[in-house]
């Protein structure tokens, strides 16, 4: 580009500045709104968020309290209570989820094999239920006098129906059963385009190594998949520990406080106990915090270690 | 036609057994809908002829029509907007690059790491501001619902890459016929691309019907409840009318089926895109 600026004539060059400049300038105002709207809504209560936790008061009355708020988060029964919750959610849902999105992937990536178009449609159609309905579908097949319990009762497998929704340890698991239906299927969908990129050949010539289905698995589908297992697990790892509208819906954090999540207590704090926004913003903070160390260990655990180092 | 092997019957029961239970749910949340609640909870699992009873009592108890008009013209207005303005910063980056707006783009992807659940004490605060000076942009109106979710950085990254794969020259050519700026941005770049329009407009689309949490925050005044809150106040009111719920469920997940049928094609590009939660 400066070489040829070089060899036109001074008043060329002024134009051709001249319109750099002004298509620049439109640049700048075709990105203007965006940035503007991010700088306030995101960027700003980011920020806002953390001077809020170091406040505490009753509604909108805050007072500077310093760290006081970190300091009650840890003594906070209830906080404890839903970071275990959300941990939990994590450490179960989604590897379950995860693994068993990949395996459908697989089976489903066999060219051998008959209906593969109904099979993956049918476990992808959950993943195009809204939120709301999904949980309540699932609120109602796991009610007390819901479909679970009644077929269960018809077939004389229990005498009694099972109270899913109101003991603490069913509860959690009607959960994690209603995420895994929502998202297994959406997750599969990343993982079989991904297989379709993959060359067959390489499995034809770890089957003349003697490998067997499982060890392919683990030795060369796992391995090649890791860019995109690692994008699921860290938006899923971001999406379980917001979880909110299927706790509400389904258990509304019950029963007692056992299935409740943190983005719902700080829903609490800001419109159900006695308000305090300071402390809510404390909360959120932490979920923050949590978030940004979560991916980054991920990133961590799935780097590339095989990568030869230059200096060694 | 190739026989089945043997190897793989293990495979198609595994896969029909999951493909059941993905399906049964459905299965019972449209045929509940026809069912009178007292059936539903014997375990009837035929269609019935409750349906229009059912409908009834959804008219005459719920917020239903309500619900459904707020989400339709929320998730309408949203997409439109949110697709123009993410579609023309996506754009620019791309064509209008330069080392600064570079920057602004790596600092707009770091954001994107921010929850929502961090930023709704501090939004909720700052309309309840809003609501003293400017009313109609404060709490509890729809402006307030849209407005703090339009920037969104992951369509402008979508845009981004996939204005990696558009071919420039045409522009070139536009520019020396005299074509102004904003014109080869709406008359040539919006209908080439209209396949990433499509797939962007599935994800906003989804991500507006599925809102739940903000709009119940912002959202006081029943007229203006959008689908999720009616469908959290029935199961919250009316305890047990399994008819009525699942019915109000049923209908709620039709306007997302009905897009993912026409859109079909588009729509796998677009779920890469949406994300949980």
């Amino acid at each position: 580009m400066s070489n040829i600026s070089l060899k036109e004539p001074p008043q060329a060059k002024r134009t051709l500045n001249l319109t750099r400049f002004k298509r620049d300038l439109v640049g700048w105002c075709f990105i203007l709104a965006p940035v503007i709207l991010i700088g306030i809504f995101v960027v700003y209560p980011m920020i806002n968020s953390f001077h809020l936790s170091l406040q505490s008061g009753v509604g909108r009355n805050l007072n500077f309290v310093g760290l006081d708020n970190y300091t009650r988060l840890f003594q906070d029964r209830t906080f404890i209570r839903a970071l275990q919750n959300n941990l939990t959610y994590l450490a179960i849902q989604v590897p379950l989820m995860i693994l068993l999105g990949l395996l459908y992937a697989v089976l489903l990536n066999k060219k051998d094999l008959k209906f593969r178009s109904f099979f993956r449609m049918c476990i992808f159609l959950p993943a195009i239920t809204s939120l709301m309905a999904y949980a309540t579908v699932f609120r109602y097949l796991f009610d007390q006098q819901g479909i679970i319990n009644a077929l269960l009762l018809n077939w004389g497998l229990i005498q009694d129906p099972i109270g899913w929704l109101m003991n603490p340890v069913l509860a959690r698991v009607t959960i994690i059963a209603a995420l895994t239906w929502r998202w297994t299927g959406y997750n599969m969908i990343f993982y079989l385009s991904s297989l379709q990129n993959i060359d067959e050949g390489i499995y034809e010539a770890a089957k003349i190594d003697g490998a067997n289905a499982v060890q392919a698995f683990f030795k060369i589908t796992i391995p090649l998949l890791k860019p995109i297992i690692l994008f699921t697990s860290i938006m899923s790892t971001i999406g379980t520990l917001q979880l909110f509208d299927e706790v509400v819906q389904i258990t509304d954090g019950g029963p007692g406080q056992a299935t409740v999540t943190m983005t719902q207590y700080i829903f609490n704090l800001m419109f159900w106990y006695n308000p305090d926004f300071g402390y809510a913003a404390t909360v959120s903070f932490a979920v923050l915090l949590m978030i940004l160390t979560l991916s980054v260990i991920q990133f961590w655990a799935t780097r590339d270690r095989d990568k030869p180092r230059r200096r060694a | 036609m190739k026989k089945i092997k043997i190897s793989n019957v293990f495979i198609y029961i595994f896969l029909s057994v999951a493909s059941f239970i993905s399906i049964f749910p459905f299965y019972w949340m449209i045929v509940s809908s026809t069912n009178r609640s007292f059936d539903i909870t014997m375990g009837r699992l035929l269609p019935g002829n409750y349906l229009f009873n059912n409908i009834q009592t959804m008219l005459n108890e719920t917020n239903f029509l309500t619900g459904l008009w707020n989400s339709a013209r929320i998730a309408v207005i949203a997409t439109v907007l949110t697709l123009l303005l993410s579609s023309m910063a996506g754009y620019a980056f791309e064509i209008y690059k330069s080392k600064w707006k570079d920057i602004v783009f790596r600092l707009l992807l770091l954001s994107m790491m921010i929850p929502t659940a961090t930023m709704i004490v501090p939004l909720f605060l700052m309309l309840a501001t809003v609501s003293n000076t400017v009313p109609a942009f404060g709490l509890d109106t729809i402006p307030a619902i849209i407005i703090p979710g339009l920037a969104s950085v992951f369509l402008i990254f979508f845009f981004r890459q996939s204005t990696k794969m558009f071919a420039t020259d045409v522009l070139e050519a536009a520019r020396i016929d005299g074509m102004g700026e904003l014109g080869m941005f709406f008359r040539i770049y919006m209908p080439i691309m209209k396949n990433t329009y499509a797939a962007a407009a599935i994800i906003t689309f989804m991500g507006s019907w599925n809102a739940f949490l903000w709009p119940r925050i912002v959202i006081r005044s029943s007229d203006l409840h959008t689908l999720p809150i009616v469908l959290n106040l029935v199961n919250a009111t009316y305890t047990l009318d399994f008819g009525l719920i699942l019915l109000v469920s049923t209908l709620s997940i039709i306007p997302m089926g009905i897009v993912f049928f026409v859109l079909q094609k588009h729509f796998v590009a677009g779920m890469m895109g949406s994300s949980k939660g």
